[in-house]
């Protein structure tokens, strides 16, 4: 009940709708065990004893207690529905504002298909049982209560034959349930299994097609797709050995019902119209015992649902703003590390250690070494992505906690890694950060970063749709529109994180050139693998393993002959042994 | 639409799934898949749904005829009988129920596999176009949601039809036997009733509909800002984010309001539907009964029989619709089966041996689409342990050399040959099995490392496995890693680095020992250590093979022995390093250019 208690706030308020509905359900369960009365006060009354004169006042209030019903039936059903949704729409709110607060940690090891699952079905599940499930219990309980005693009222004997069945019915519906719900957990885990296959099979279909592994994958799939097959079957057993059972078990109860109750009819201790109410009211217990098992499952599921998007919701979000942090429009770009450390949370060794430089505002900082060593790490702490575990950075003189998250990522161009665009037109790509830029700085945005020719090659030029069923660009054409996206922010830092590595070299050339421009005034960071890209730099810092190993211009780490000489070397031997001119 | 105004951050397609009007062929079509069931299972379970149904129609109707001869004539003995009967009759229900379901989930889900092991089979023939065209997710959703959706049409709907027809029929004819004036004032509400259920719940699913719409919309941007959080977070896009968030969750909640309202109208409608008919059988059946034309038990069975009235009519709506939503999956399904693979295997293709690797193409003409043609009259040998550079611009031709090579396409003119024989008389399996392609990138698939290397036989033992990652010096990193070769990876998993990716696909290729390689060489940049162990690997891995690379390091392209340098579908210049570089042509310049960009240093 805690989860309940803790997600209170989303449901809530909201109550109204909950209880309008659950008032209109208590007038529904009332009226609908009126029914069997009605028919009672039919056959006893206007059949057994002749009052054919009560007929039309019968069959109006009968008619009219009907159509209440239908309008409550409605409110009940709408307001219920429109409880759950209501709610799960603050909670879907909520959810989206706190993923985008949280800090680049928890991204790292959180898998995007599970964060998914839990703002879809969790939602789902929550949303169920406040639509649904919570009515569906309390109306059980209405039912039985009620049925039970108009029963009693009518015949205590018939009824405590009648219930005879009911323990056979419930350890049924037990055993159904102790096995259903296995079976279907089985049939969503092989049809994810099933998923899986055919997913790794279409994004890997270049490689199976490339090792003629085709028959192999159909085999594997088959495999996956019989299991699928036969959870099914199984489950479909289940079904189909435990319903037609209860239905069985209810029937039984209807014979037992015809046999004794038609003995006590005929010892004229019970009326006919009586046994023949008797017949639907036991049916109003039987049916939503049937499916009791399911009702309550809903609310386990919806519990454990919840607990789930509460993790999410009491994830700490450690990297904010402080009060009173410093907003500033324009920094100058000074970038101070002293003797920084950072260690990943939940990670032995050291990301980088013992950092240690000053790169005063306008200067070009090349970082080199290998996977691993430490060179995105440094630029995440600038941007405050992470907070370095020890040392200090500083920008403009200052500890980059204490100013505004905002005014200082908005001083700051990242070109990730991996170019990551979004759903949207070319334009509104490079335009993300900075939603105010003209047509003319995007378009100087996408030629500073030589994407200006390819984009306008397309039919629709800047307005080109780009994601799932856009246009496909290669990996250089990302990149490129990455740093022109960068470029448009007009940022006072800006870093490059491998951000060339997929353009060939003479584009990249290009890029280069370009950007020896756009570098006026700003502090830049270059993260590369390729000597060329860092050796104009103003210093180039070499890592390995987290520690800065040799630092200086490139002729200066050329004549220290260690890590940096020996990569230059690799990469440029072929140039030795090429003659030109 | 007018987007200028209203300009939103993020646009995504949404698949309507609207219902198609019915069409005869199509479903036959997909009732071709039932046919090996219709000797045994099928009747099986027709035959049991009719014992089922026949008995819950009797039921009632001994419920009457108890109350009339045992109650009303006050017959104890009667009574007894009656209640054994009924027994009986419910027994043959429960047994004929139990059989139905079970014999009817078999053959639903025997037709299913069936369709999807067809649909999957199929894909897998499609040529590489049929997949660049394609996301990967609309390709997958046929294979999974579509056929799934065909799930409760073919196990339950199909027999629920007939077995709903015959209660319908068998419940009319009973009534009509019991009273024939009472059961043509009740069937007024007949009509009624198949009203709701087949045009309200039209409407109310097509609201269903839109809300599915929004909702997928929903998620699609909520997945792409998972991913892309980084990008949002380094832009400081967080509130306007939110803001379009908030509107796509509003019109998601708006939708879902005015489903929720129309479907709620939905059940109270039947309940007045159905109490209309009570009515009617309290005022005209009192009557009746008044005048002696109807007994007491039949008042009761009728009470009985129409509360049954609902269930057949309300399921036969149900898989109207569900008909109807199947038409749009089965259409989906039978358009990716039409696709035609872009290569037929001929009738008599022969079985190959081990080839030698002696590849001709000759006067080759190809076009992808029978219009621009992206080779055009190519001439070239590739000799048996020849290593030979590709080299030219992105649409020089080098991609399609290689797909023809693969016969992953058929030339449009022309001859390609390998050991003297045309392609297509070969049997394709043969064929790809010694022709291997090495991606630039490499495609890991979920399972451990040891079955990612296995993947290029799956036959190999554990011993080949590890010395074929010996042999390209993936070892090393291998056993480094907690599990060594039983180390589990996943596609987007980041345990292994560009490099060690790269290494494994080598070893997974070598142990498939092609008799030819086509080296797509990577331009992603790697860190230099790894490149250089890439560099010894390639050594390894093509000795002995023709090889054919398309390269883009100088490094890999000297070393060939042979180079070729193609530009829109022409073969402009042929020879050795140094034979081209004296030439002074356009490889060169494309030489010279590389060089520039390393620049004096």
């Amino acid at each position: 009940m805690n989860t309940f208690k803790r997600l209170k706030s989303f449901y809530w308020p909201h109550k109204g709708r909950f209880l309008l509905s659950i008032g209109a359900l208590l007038l529904v369960t009332v009226i609908t065990v009126i029914y069997p009365l009605v028919l009672k006060l039919t056959i006893d009354e206007v059949i057994g004893k002749g009052k054919y004169e009560w007929v039309p006042w019968i069959a109006g209030s009968f008619l009219l207690l009907m159509t209440l019903k239908a309008i409550a039936v409605f409110f009940h059903q709408y307001n219920g529905d429109l409880f759950g949704i209501r709610s799960v729409y603050e909670l879907r709110n909520a959810l989206y504002k706190k993923l985008e607060a949280l800090p680049f940690r928890f991204y790292d090891n959180a898998k995007t298909g599970d964060l998914m699952s839990r703002l879809t079905a969790d939602v789902e599940a929550f949303r169920f049982f406040l639509s649904f499930g919570c009515a569906q219990l309390i109306n059980f309980l209405l039912l039985l209560t009620l049925g039970l005693g108009i029963m009693v009222a009518l015949n205590l004997k018939l009824a405590m034959v009648t219930l005879l069945a009911m323990p056979f019915l419930a350890v049924t519906v037990y055993r159904f349930d102790q096995k259903v719900h296995p079976a279907f957990k089985n049939i969503r885990r092989s049809f994810a299994e099933l998923t899986t296959k055919v997913q790794e099979n279409i994004s890997g279909i270049q490689t199976v097609k490339a090792m003629a592994r085709e028959d192999f994958e159909i085999g594997q799939f088959n495999r996956r797709n019989e299991q699928y097959k036969q959870t099914n079957v199984e489950t479909g057993y289940i079904w189909g050995t435990y319903f037609p059972l209860m239905e069985w078990i209810g029937n039984i109860a209807v014979v037992a019902l015809l046999g004794y109750g038609g003995w006590l009819v005929l010892r004229g201790e019970l009326l006919l119209g009586e046994l023949v109410a008797f017949f639907s009211l036991i049916w109003y217990i039987i049916g939503p015992l049937m499916f009791l098992g399911f009702t309550i499952n809903t609310y386990s599921q919806s519990k454990a649902a919840g607990e789930r998007l509460l993790e999410i919701l009491d994830e700490p979000v450690e990297i904010r703003s402080r009060p009173n942090a410093i907003v500033k429009e324009r920094l100058k770009g000074d970038v101070r590390f002293c003797h920084v450390s950072h260690r990943y949370p939940g990670k032995e060794e050291w990301a980088i250690r013992d950092v240690d430089f000053d790169v005063p505002a306008g200067k070009v900082i090349g970082l080199i070494g290998a996977t691993g060593a430490g060179k995105t790490t440094i630029t995440q702490l600038i941007s405050r992505f992470y907070e370095a575990t020890e040392g200090e950075v500083l920008i403009d003189g200052r500890k980059v906690q204490e100013y505004n998250l905002r005014s200082l990522r908005q001083n700051i161009g990242v070109v990730f890694q991996e170019s990551f665009l979004f759903s949207s037109t070319i334009r509104d790509n490079i335009a993300y950060g900075n939603a105010e830029a003209s047509m003319d700085e995007i378009r100087e945005a996408a030629r500073r970063a030589q994407a200006h020719d390819f984009i306008e090659s397309f039919p629709r030029g800047y307005e080109t749709m780009l994601g799932e069923r856009g246009l496909g660009l290669s990996g250089g054409q990302k990149q490129r529109i990455a740093i022109a996206r960068a470029l448009v922010i007009n940022p006072a830092i800006l870093i490059l994180d491998d951000s060339t590595s997929a353009v060939d070299m003479e584009t990249e050339q290009k890029i280069q050139a370009a950007f020896r421009e756009v570098m006026k005034g700003r502090t830049t960071f270059i993260i590369a693998h390729r000597i060329s890209s860092v050796k104009e730099a103003d210093e180039i810092l070499v890592l390995d393993r987290g520690r800065v190993t040799e630092r200086g211009t490139h002729e200066e780490l050329l004549q220290l002959k260690g890590f940096y000489r020996r990569i230059y070397d690799i990469q440029f031997r072929d140039r030795n042994r090429v003659p030109i001119s | 639409m007018s987007r200028s105004n209203t300009r939103e951050r993020f646009s995504y397609p949404g698949e309507m799934v609207i219902d198609k009007p019915f069409n005869w062929s199509l479903m036959a079509r997909l009732l071709t898949y039932v046919k090996p069931y219709s000797k045994k299972l099928l009747p099986l379970a027709l035959a049991a749904m009719i014992v089922s149904t026949g008995a819950r129609l009797f039921a009632p109707f001994m419920v009457s005829l108890a109350i009339d001869h045992a109650l009303v004539d006050r017959d104890v003995p009667r009574l007894l009988l009656f209640a054994g009967v009924l027994i009986t009759l419910y027994l043959l229900n429960w047994i004929g129920n139990m059989l139905r379901t079970r014999w009817m989930q078999v053959l639903g889900q025997s037709v299913i596999y069936d369709l999807r092991e067809h649909l999957f089979r199929h894909i897998q023939r499609l040529s590489h176009r049929f997949f660049d065209q394609r996301s990967a997710g609309s390709i997958l959703v046929r294979i999974t949601n579509d056929v799934n959706s065909l799930q409760e049409l073919l196990t339950n709907g199909i027999i629920n039809v007939f077995m709903d027809i015959i209660l319908l029929a068998g419940i009319i004819i009973m009534l009509t036997v019991l009273s024939p004036s009472l059961t043509a004032a009740i069937l007024i509400i007949l009509p009624v009733m198949f009203l709701i259920s087949v045009k309200l719940r039209r409407r109310i699913r097509r609201s269903w509909q839109k809300v599915r719409l929004k909702q997928s919309v929903l998620n699609s941007h909520l997945n792409e800002s998972i991913q892309g959080m980084r990008v949002t977070q380094s832009y400081t896009q967080e509130e306007e984010n939110m803001d379009f968030f908030s509107r796509l969750n509003r019109d998601n909640f708006n939708a879902w309001n005015e489903a929720a309202r129309k479907s709620a109208t939905f059940r109270p409608l039947v309940e007045l539907a159905g109490a209309i008919g009570t009515v009617i059988l309290i005022v005209y059946g009192a009557s009746l009964y008044q005048t002696g034309e109807i007994s007491i038990g039949v008042f009761v069975a009728f009470a009985y029989y129409m509360g049954n009235f609902w269930e057949p009519i309300s399921r036969l709506g149900q898989v109207y619709n569900q008909l109807l939503m199947a038409m749009a999956s089965t259409e989906r399904i039978f358009e990716f089966l039409d696709e035609k693979p872009s290569v037929p295997e001929r009738a008599g293709a022969e079985p190959v041996k081990k080839i030698c690797g002696h590849v001709e193409l000759e006067n080759v003409v190809f076009s992808y689409d029978g219009e621009r043609k992206a080779l055009k009259g190519i001439c070239l040998e590739f000799l048996p342990g020849q290593k030979v550079a590709l080299v030219g611009h992105t649409g020089s031709g080098k991609t399609s050399i290689v797909n023809l090579i693969c016969r992953f396409y058929d030339p449009t003119e022309g001859w390609v040959k390998i050991d003297g024989r045309d392609l297509r008389d070969l049997k394709l399996d043969d064929l790809r099995s010694q022709v291997s392609i090495v991606l630039q990138e490499t495609f890991i698939f979920s399972g451990t490392i040891r079955e990612n290397i296995r993947f290029g036989r799956p036959g190999a033992t554990d011993e080949e496995v590890e010395a074929a990652a010996q042999a390209v010096g993936a070892d090393d990193f291998i056993r480094r890693l907690p599990q060594g070769y039983d180390t589990e990876v996943e596609e987007r998993g980041n345990i292994l680095s560009t490099g060690e990716r790269q290494l494994l696909s080598f070893a997974r290729t070598l142990l498939a020992d092609p008799r030819i390689i086509i080296l797509d060489e990577a331009t992603a940049s790697i860190d230099t250590e790894t490149e250089l162990r890439i560099q010894e690997a390639m050594q390894i891995l093509l000795a002995g093979r023709t090889a054919i690379l398309i390269a883009h390091r100088l490094s890999t392209i000297r070393d060939a022995d042979k180079i070729v340098v193609l530009r829109e579908g022409h073969i402009i210049e042929e020879g050795n390093h140094e034979q081209l570089m004296a030439e002074r042509g356009e490889y060169f310049n494309l030489v010279a250019a590389q060089f520039r960009v390393l620049g004096a240093g």
